[in-house]
C-alpha cells in the first residue's frame, strides 16, 4: 500500500442551470480514482454550491497512481430520472509523486464537458502521502522528473547525460469498438478521453522505469505523440533524454540581469571571467576530432526488463503486417536490416540520439547535417495490444537508417531528434530526424558538468555582435582560458566532423573564417536551435518552404508505393525552395530546420521551416544566376537580366534589412552575386522502401551549377516566382522558429502566446502542382500577414517559436496550425555592426509595467482622444460618430511608440480573483528566473457538437474549443502553485466537420513544463537582497 | 478556393478598443471591416482586406463569448476562459454598459417589458443608432432594472456593486431605472426639447432628497420609489395659495426682494400669484401616482413655459426662485418650511436644469 491519496472538494461557481423550472441546480459531485468513487452531499438549488466535502481517500499502488487520472464528475440530482452529468475534471497527480514539484493541487477547475465545453467551475484540493517503498521489483517510478523543455532546465544541473529513452502503448481506440454504435457521442469521448489519459500515464511510467534503470533521474526533451490510426487502433509514444540532474541550490541571479540590460561589449569580460573557474574544458583531456570508438557510459549495465515494447532486435518484424510499400521489395531492406542488427546487436542496443536542442557551451563539439529517414507503412490492426512490436520494429529501423546516416557524416550522435507520423486513411509515413553531431564524450561520463549550470548567461549574451575584429578578441579570451580544445567555441561546431578526403557526399570546402584552422562546409542545415556560444552576423528570419503534389488516389500497397516514390521528389524540391530562399536573404545556415510531410487522400503536402541566419565561420554565400536557354534573342535577354536584377536587389535588400554585413577582407567575390560554382546538400534522406540499399541522395543538383537557375524550366520559373514573392515582415517585425531571434537579446518581459488554425478549401477545379503550391505559399503567408497585424502594438517585436503544423484533414482541404510566442525587445539596444542610423530613437523604457506590455494594443486607448468621453458626455450621432470615433483611435494604435504612455494611473479593480498564468513555448521566460519545475503538463480534449451552426460555424467552434484548452492548462498550473507553462506546444489538433449533419469533432493534444518564475528587476540588480524577487513575483500575479 | 475556418487564440485575449466599439455600436462584421480601412487608420499597415477581416472576425467571436459575462460582470473577473487583466475588463464592463443619450431619451420614463422591443426599430432608425446597439442598450436597462429594482439601499450604489461601472455611469443607470419606476412622462411634445442629461441630473434631485433614502440612508426601504409620507404631506402647502394673506404677503416679500434686481420685475409681479399658485398645486397633486408621472409636463406648462413667453433669463429665474422659497420662511403663520425646503430645493434645481431652448 504504497500511497494514499487524499481529495477534498470545496465549492463550485458559475454552474449552468439544469433546472429550467427554478433556473437553478442541484449538484452533487463523484470522485473516482481506480475503481474506488466517492460521492458528495446534493447541494440543493444553487450555481454555486458549497460542499466543503470530507477529504476522501483512496489506498492505492503507486504505479496506479501513476496511471490513472483524478475523475471529478459533476452532477445534477434528478429524483425522478437518472442524474444529468455536468461535466468532468481530470487531475493528474503525477507532480504530486516527485518531492521536488509540487505538493498540492488546488484551486479552480473548469468543469469540462465534450459537448458543452466549459460549465462552470470546481474548487478541489489534492493530496498524496507516499510510502517509501525499496521494492526493487516495483513497476512504477515515482520521483522522476519529466520535461517538455529541450535543454537543461534552467534551475537544474546535468550531472549526467544518459542519452536516448523511447517506449509505446498501443490500445484499440474506443471511437472505432462495436460498442461506440450504442452509445452517446459524450460517452465515446470520455472513454477516449479517460484512455489516453490512463495511457500517457502508463507511457510516462515505463519511461520512468527505463531512467531508473540507466541511473537516471529526469527525462528532458520529453516529446509525447498520438497516432490516431483509425480502424487500427491508437498509438501513444514518446522520445525522450535520459538525464541526472541536480538542483541548483544558489542559482547565480545577477548575470542574465546584467546581460539583459545592458549588452554591450563592455560587460562581456568580466562574465567571461565568471564562467571562466567553472569551465570544464580547462581541465578535461583533449578530446579527439572524430571518436569513433565512442561508447556511452550507461548502455553497458543498462537491460530491459518491461516486456511491453522494446525495441528488442532480435525479434523478427512480422512481414506480413503492413511493411508492405513495394511489394516484392521488402524482403530486401528488411534482409539488410537484420543483417546489420545481428552484426552489431550489441553495440546497437543504444542509439545515440538526443532530443535536446541546445546545449550547454562545449558539449557540441562538430556539427555534421542534418539526416532524416521516412518510411511509408500500410496500417493494420493491432491485434496485440500488450505485444506492439510491430510498430517498435518501424522505428527502430529508421532510427537504425538515421543511424547509420549520421554515421556516414562521421559523427557518433544525432542531436536534435524528433519523430513523427502522418496518416491517412491505412497509410503512414513515419519519419525521422535529428542533426548528426560530434559530442564532447566528457558530458556523458562524468559528472564534471559544471558549465552545464548556467548556460542561459550566455544564451542571451552579445557575444559576438558585430564584424570579425570582435571574433578575434573572443577567441583571445577563450584561448586564454587554457581552453585546450581544438574547436573555438564561436565556430568550432561548425567545423566538418567527416573527413576531408573521403567525403561521404561531393561538397565545396573552405577553411574556417573565423579561425582559418578547419575547414567548414559553405551552407550547414541543423535541426538544432543556434548554439549560444556561435557567431553571427546580423539578425536571423524565418525561412520556409512550401510545397503540395497531387497524387492519385489509391488502396493498399499501391497507395502507399506512389507515395514512397513521390517522397524522395518532394524532399529534393523542399530542400531546393530552402537553399535558394537561404541565398537570397544573404544568409549561410540554417537553424531549428523541421520539415513536415503529410499525406491526405489526393496530395502531399510538404512545408519546411528554418531560422536562417549567417554564421561567420562560414563563407559568404553566392547569389543566384538566372541563365536563359536561348541566347540570342535580345528581348528574351532582357527579360533573363531584368529577372536577374530583381534577384541582386532583393539579395541586397535583405542583407541591409537583417544587417548582414560580411566582412569585405575575405573574398573578393562578396559583394556581387556570383554563382558558386557547387553546391552540396547537407541533407541526408532515404525511404526503406524505396531501394534496397540505404540511398543517399545527393540533392546538390547533379553536375549542374546549383544556382544557374534556367528559366525555360517552367519549374525553374515557378521557382523565381515563389522567391521573389514571399512577401516581407513588416517593418519592426522579426520571425524566427527556434527559441529565440539571433541577433535580438534585449527582450521586454511583454509576451503573447498564441494559436492559429487555418483551413482552407480547394475548390473542385483541376489543379496542378504549381496551381497548388501558388495556393499553399499563399496561404502561409496570409497567415503570416494577419499574425502581424494582430501583434502590430507589440512591435519592435519578435515572433518566436513559429511551428506550423499542416494536415490534409479531407479530400480538399488544407489545414495549417501556428503556435508561436511574440517576445517584444527595447528597439535602442539592438547591437549590430551596421548602424542603418534612422530608427534608432533613444528610448528609455528598461522595465515596464506588466501588464501594459502584456495587453499593449490597450495603449492606444490612453490617447487623449475624445472616444469615451464624447460617449460620456453627450449624445452621440449615430453611425457617424462610430466612424470618427473608430478613425481617432485606431490611428493611434499601431503605433510603436505607444509605449512611452505607459503613465498610467493604476487604480485597482475589485472582483479579479484569478492568477495570471503566462504560456510560452519557449524554454524561458524573459526577464524572469525560473525557480521551482511543477511537473509535467499532458492534457488530451476532445470537444465535439451538434449544433455547429449554433455555436458560430466551424470558427466560432475551434475559438471557444482552444480558448478552453488555454483555460484548463492555466487552471492546472494555477492548481499546482505555478505562474507560467515554458516549452509549450500544441502537438496535435485534428478537426473533422460535417456541416450538413451541422456536426464537428475536434482533438487537442497540448503539453509543457508547469514552472513558478519570479521576476528579475532593477531593483534585484541594484541591490543584493535576493527576497525582492519573491515579493516582485507576488505583485506581478494578483492571488 | 475558401477560407473554412480561420481562428486565432491569445493566451491573453487580444482585442482593439476600436474594434469593440465597432461591436457594440452594432456593426456588421463587413461593414466594420470596412469602416476600418476607410479610416485610414491602417493605411501605414499596408494590410489588404482579407487581413482586417479575418482580424475583425476573431475578434468579434471573442466579444459574443464575452457577452454572457458581460451580463453579469462579477463573472468576468473571475472566469476563467479569458486571460484579461483588470483595467482591460473595466473599459469592456464601462464600454458594454454605456449607452446613446438619443437613445436612453427615447426610452426614458418607459416601462421596460417586452413590448418595447417592437419599438427599438423604431428609435433606431429615428436616432440613426443601429438595431443591434439600441437592443444591447435596452437590454441594459432591462437587465439593470431587474436586478436594483427590488435591492434595499442606495440606488447609485447598488448599481456600482453588481455592475462594477463607474460612479458616473452608475449615477445614469439610476436615473434611468427610477424614470422607469416612476414611469414620469417625458414623451410629450412639449418635453421633447429637454436632453437625457437634463432628466438624469433632474432624477440625481429626487433620488437625493425625495426618496427614503435620501432621509434615512440607514433605511432598509429602497432609493427606486418617492417617499409617500413626504409626497402626503406636501398637501400642507396649499396654505401658500389657499390663504390670501399669506398669498399677498409672499408676494410682497419677494417683490421687497427682487425690485430693482431682476430685469423682468413687472411681468413678475404681475404673474407672482399665477406661477406661486403653479408650483404649490404641482406639490399638491403629487400625492397621486398618476400626477407625479406628470411632474416634468406640469413644470414646463404652468411655469416653465410662461415665463419663456415673458423672456426671463436664467439669472432672474434663479433669483426669483431663491428668494421665493426663502421667504416662505418670513411668513408668520407658515409651518411647514422643512416641508417647503425640501420641496422647494429640488423643484428649483429641476427648473433651472430645464429652463433653455
Amino acid at each position: 500500500m504504497p500511497g494514499k491519496l487524499k481529495a477534498k472538494i470545496v465549492a463550485g461557481r458559475h454552474l449552468p442551470v439544469m433546472d429550467r423550472a427554478s433556473d437553478l441546480t442541484d449538484a452533487f459531485v463523484e470522485v473516482k480514482f481506480g475503481n474506488t468513487t466517492f460521492k458528495t452531499d446534493v447541494y440543493p438549488k444553487s450555481l454555486n454550491p458549497q460542499w466543503n466535502s470530507e477529504w476522501f481517500k483512496f489506498e492505492v499502488d503507486d504505479e496506479d497512481l501513476q496511471d490513472e487520472p483524478l475523475q471529478i464528475t459533476v452532477l445534477d440530482h434528478d429524483t425522478y430520472s437518472a442524474n444529468d452529468a455536468i461535466g468532468k475534471v481530470y487531475i493528474d497527480i503525477d507532480p504530486l509523486l516527485c518531492s521536488e514539484a509540487a505538493t498540492v493541487i488546488s484551486g479552480w477547475f473548469p468543469i469540462y464537458d465534450t459537448i458543452h465545453g466549459i460549465r462552470g467551475e470546481i474548487n478541489v484540493l489534492v493530496k498524496v502521502d507516499l510510502f517509501n517503498d525499496l521494492n526493487r521489483f516495483r513497476q512504477s517510478s515515482c520521483g522522476v522528473k519529466f520535461f517538455c523543455t529541450a535543454s537543461i532546465p534552467r534551475c537544474y544541473r546535468a550531472v549526467m547525460v544518459h542519452g536516448f529513452v523511447e517506449e509505446l502503448v498501443v490500445n484499440e481506440d474506443p471511437e472505432y469498438q462495436w460498442i461506440d454504435r450504442i452509445r452517446t457521442p459524450r460517452a465515446s469521448n470520455e472513454a477516449r478521453q479517460r484512455l489516453i489519459s490512463l495511457m500517457s500515464g502508463e507511457l510516462q511510467r515505463k519511461i520512468g522505469l527505463k531512467i531508473l534503470e540507466m541511473g537516471g533521474n529526469a527525462v528532458v526533451g520529453y516529446l509525447q505523440c498520438f497516432d490516431l490510426e483509425g480502424e487500427s487502433g491508437l498509438v501513444v509514444r514518446a522520445i525522450g533524454t535520459a538525464c541526472t540532474l541536480e538542483k541548483l541550490i544558489n542559482p547565480p541571479s545577477n548575470a542574465q540581469h546584467t546581460a539583459n540590460s545592458s549588452p554591450s561589449k563592455d560587460i562581456k569580460e568580466p562574465v567571461f571571467g565568471e564562467e571562466c573557474p567553472s569551465n570544464p574544458l580547462s581541465s578535461g583531456p583533449s578530446t579527439p576530432l572524430r571518436a569513433p570508438a565512442f561508447s556511452f557510459s550507461p548502455s553497458k549495465s543498462y537491460s530491459r526488463q518491461s516486456s511491453s515494447s522494446d525495441t528488442d532486435i532480435s525479434l523478427t518484424p512480422k512481414t506480413g503486417m503492413g511493411s508492405g510499400g513495394s511489394g516484392g521489395k521488402e524482403a530486401g531492406p528488411l534482409k539488410t536490416l537484420l543483417r546489420q542488427q545481428t552484426q552489431t546487436a550489441l553495440e546497437q542496443r543504444e542509439f545515440p540520439f538526443f532530443t535536446l536542442t541546445s546545449f550547454p557551451p562545449g558539449f557540441l563539439l562538430h556539427v555534421g547535417g542534418v539526416v532524416s529517414a521516412r518510411s511509408v507503412k500500410l496500417l493494420d490492426r493491432i491485434h496485440n495490444p500488450d505485444e506492439p512490436e510491430t510498430r517498435d520494429a518501424w522505428w527502430e529501423e529508421l532510427r537504425q537508417e538515421i543511424k547509420s546516416h549520421g554515421k556516414a557524416l562521421g559523427c557518433h550522435a544525432v542531436v536534435g531528434y524528433s519523430e513523427s507520423t502522418s496518416i491517412c486513411e491505412e497509410v503512414c509515413i513515419l519519419s525521422a530526424v535529428g542533426t548528426a553531431a560530434v559530442l564532447n564524450c566528457r558530458f556523458l561520463q562524468d559528472g564534471c558538468l559544471d558549465a552545464l549550470t548556467e548556460h542561459r548567461l550566455s544564451r542571451q549574451l552579445p557575444l559576438f555582435p558585430s564584424g570579425s575584429d570582435k571574433v578575434e578578441f573572443d577567441l583571445g579570451s577563450s584561448a586564454s582560458l587554457g581552453c585546450e580544445d581544438l574547436a573555438p567555441p564561436g565556430c568550432g561546431f561548425c567545423h566538418i566532423p567527416y573527413d576531408e578526403l573521403n567525403m561521404p557526399f561531393p561538397a565545396q570546402l573552405s577553411c574556417c573564417y573565423c579561425c582559418r584552422r578547419a575547414k567548414v562546409p559553405d551552407v550547414l542545415f541543423t535541426t538544432i536551435d543556434l548554439p549560444t556560444e556561435a557567431s553571427i552576423l546580423g539578425k536571423g528570419c524565418l525561412i520556409q518552404a512550401r510545397l503540395c503534389r497531387l497524387k492519385k488516389k489509391g488502396q493498399g500497397e499501391g497507395n502507399a508505393t506512389c507515395i514512397s516514390s513521390l517522397l524522395p521528389f518532394m524532399e529534393y524540391e523542399l530542400h531546393t525552395q530552402l537553399l535558394n530562399k537561404l541565398k537570397l536573404r544573404g544568409m549561410n545556415a540554417l537553424f531549428g530546420l523541421r520539415i513536415q510531410i503529410s499525406v491526405g487522400e489526393n496530395m502531399l503536402v510538404g512545408l519546411a521551416s528554418a531560422t536562417g541566419v549567417y554564421l561567420s565561420a562560414l563563407p559568404c554565400p553566392g547569389g543566384i544566376q538566372i541563365a536563359g536557354k536561348a541566347p540570342g534573342d535580345l528581348s528574351y535577354e532582357q527579360h533573363v537580366s531584368n529577372m536577374q536584377r530583381k534577384i541582386n536587389d532583393t539579395i541586397n535588400k535583405n542583407r541591409e534589412l537583417y544587417h548582414i554585413n560580411p566582412p569585405e577582407v575575405v573574398e573578393e567575390l562578396i559583394g556581387s552575386p556570383i554563382p558558386e560554382p557547387r553546391q552540396r546538400s547537407r541533407l541526408f534522406r532515404s525511404h526503406s522502401e524505396s531501394s534496397d540499399e540505404l540511398s543517399e541522395i545527393d540533392l546538390s543538383h547533379g553536375k549542374k551549377d546549383a544556382f544557374v537557375l534556367e528559366i525555360d524550366d517552367t519549374d525553374a520559373v515557378e521557382d523565381i516566382h515563389s522567391l521573389l514573392t514571399d512577401a516581407h515582415t513588416p517593418p519592426g517585425f522579426f520571425s524566427c522558429n527556434t527559441e529565440i531571434m539571433p541577433g535580438i537579446y534585449n527582450w521586454t518581459s511583454g509576451l503573447q502566446m498564441f494559436s492559429s488554425v487555418r483551413v482552407f478549401r480547394l475548390s473542385n477545379v483541376n489543379l496542378t502542382n504549381q496551381g497548388l503550391n501558388k495556393i499553399f505559399s499563399e496561404l502561409c503567408e496570409n497567415l503570416l500577414k494577419s499574425l502581424y497585424f494582430k501583434l502590430r502594438s507589440m512591435v519592435p517585436c519578435c515572433l518566436c517559436h513559429l511551428n506550423f503544423t499542416v494536415a490534409v484533414p479531407e479530400d480538399e482541404l488544407i489545414q495549417v496550425a501556428v503556435t508561436a510566442v511574440a517576445m517584444s525587445f527595447h528597439k535602442d539596444q539592438i547591437q549590430d555592426s551596421n548602424k542603418s542610423g534612422d530608427d534608432r530613437a533613444p528610448m528609455k523604457v528598461i522595465t515596464e509595467n506588466e501588464d501594459q506590455l502584456q495587453f499593449p494594443l490597450e495603449l492606444s486607448a490612453e490617447n487623449p482622444q475624445p472616444l469615451s468621453s464624447a460617449k460620456n458626455s453627450g449624445p452621440s450621432d449615430g453611425s457617424a460618430g462610430g466612424l470618427a470615433r473608430a478613425s481617432s483611435a485606431e490611428r493611434a494604435s499601431p503605433l510603436p511608440d505607444g509605449r512611452s504612455r505607459s503613465l498610467r494611473s493604476t487604480r485597482s479593480f475589485p472582483g479579479s480573483t484569478v492568477a495570471v498564468v503566462k504560456m510560452t513555448p519557449l524554454s524561458f521566460i524573459p526577464g524572469a528566473k525560473i525557480v521551482k519545475y511543477l511537473g509535467i503538463i499532458n492534457m488530451f480534449f476532445i470537444r465535439e457538437t451538434t449544433s455547429l451552426r449554433e455555436e458560430g460555424g466551424v470558427s466560432g467552434f475551434l475559438h471557444s474549443f482552444i480558448a478552453e484548452v488555454f483555460a484548463m492548462v492555466r487552471a492546472h498550473v494555477a492548481a499546482l502553485g505555478g505562474n507560467a507553462v515554458v516549452s509549450y506546444s500544441m502537438k496535435e489538433c485534428v478537426f473533422m466537420e460535417n456541416p450538413n449533419k451541422n456536426q464537428a469533432q475536434c482533438l487537442i493534444n497540448v503539453s509543457g513544463d508547469a514552472v513558478i518564475f519570479t521576476r528579475e528587476t532593477e531593483l534585484e540588480a541594484s541591490s543584493t537582497q535576493p527576497q525582492t524577487a519573491n515579493t516582485q513575483s507576488n505583485e506581478d500575479t494578483p492571488a | 478556393m475558401s477560407v473554412e475556418l480561420d481562428v486565432f487564440v491569445g493566451n491573453n485575449t487580444i482585442m482593439d478598443e476600436d474594434v469593440y466599439q465597432l461591436w457594440l455600436d452594432g456593426y456588421a462584421v463587413n461593414d466594420a471591416v470596412r469602416l476600418r480601412m476607410e479610416t485610414g487608420a491602417l493605411r501605414d499597415c499596408d494590410v489588404s482586406s482579407d487581413v482586417v477581416h479575418s482580424d475583425t472576425m476573431d475578434q468579434f467571436r471573442t466579444f459574443h463569448m464575452c457577452e454572457k459575462l458581460l451580463h453579469c460582470p462579477a463573472k468576468l473577473g473571475n472566469q476563467l476562459l479569458f486571460q484579461i487583466p483588470p483595467q482591460k475588463q473595466a473599459m469592456m464592463i464601462e464600454r458594454y454598459y454605456q449607452f446613446d443619450s438619443a437613445f436612453a431619451r427615447e426610452v426614458l420614463g418607459k416601462k421596460l417589458s417586452k413590448g418595447m422591443k417592437k419599438d427599438l426599430d423604431d428609435i433606431s432608425s429615428k436616432t440613426g443608432i443601429g438595431v443591434k446597439s439600441c437592443r444591447r442598450q435596452f437590454d441594459n436597462f432591462k437587465r439593470v432594472f431587474k436586478v436594483v429594482e427590488e435591492l434595499k439601499g442606495p440606488l447609485v450604489d447598488n448599481v456600482k456593486r453588481h455592475f462594477l461601472l463607474s460612479d458616473s455611469l452608475a449615477k445614469d443607470y439610476a436615473a434611468i431605472v427610477f424614470f422607469a419606476n416612476s414611469r414620469f412622462e417625458t414623451g410629450k411634445r412639449k418635453l421633447q426639447y429637454l436632453s437625457f442629461q437634463d432628466f438624469a441630473f433632474c432624477a440625481g434631485q429626487l433620488i437625493s432628497y425625495w426618496t427614503v433614502g435620501a432621509v434615512d440612508n440607514m433605511m432598509e426601504d429602497m432609493d427606486v420609489d418617492l417617499e409617500k409620507e413626504f409626497l402626503h404631506n406636501l398637501k400642507d402647502l396649499k396654505v401658500l395659495i389657499n390663504d390670501k394673506d399669506l398669498l399677498d404677503q409672499h408676494k410682497s416679500l419677494v417683490c421687497a426682494q427682487l425690485r430693482g434686481k431682476i430685469k423682468v420685475f413687472s411681468e413678475m409681479e404681475a404673474n407672482f400669484k399665477p406661477l406661486s399658485r403653479a408650483l404649490v398645486n404641482i406639490a399638491a397633486k403629487l400625492t397621486h401616482s398618476r400626477d407625479v408621472r406628470d411632474l416634468f409636463i406640469d413644470l414646463v406648462e404652468k411655469f416653465i413655459e410662461p415665463c419663456r413667453s415673458d423672456k426671463w433669463s436664467v439669472g432672474d429665474l434663479r433669483l426669483f426662485l431663491s428668494h421665493y422659497s426663502s421667504t416662505a420662511h418670513m411668513l408668520e403663520t407658515f409651518r411647514f418650511e422643512p416641508i417647503w425646503d425640501r420641496y422647494m430645493g429640488v423643484i428649483k434645481s429641476c427648473i433651472l436644469k430645464m429652463y433653455h431652448d
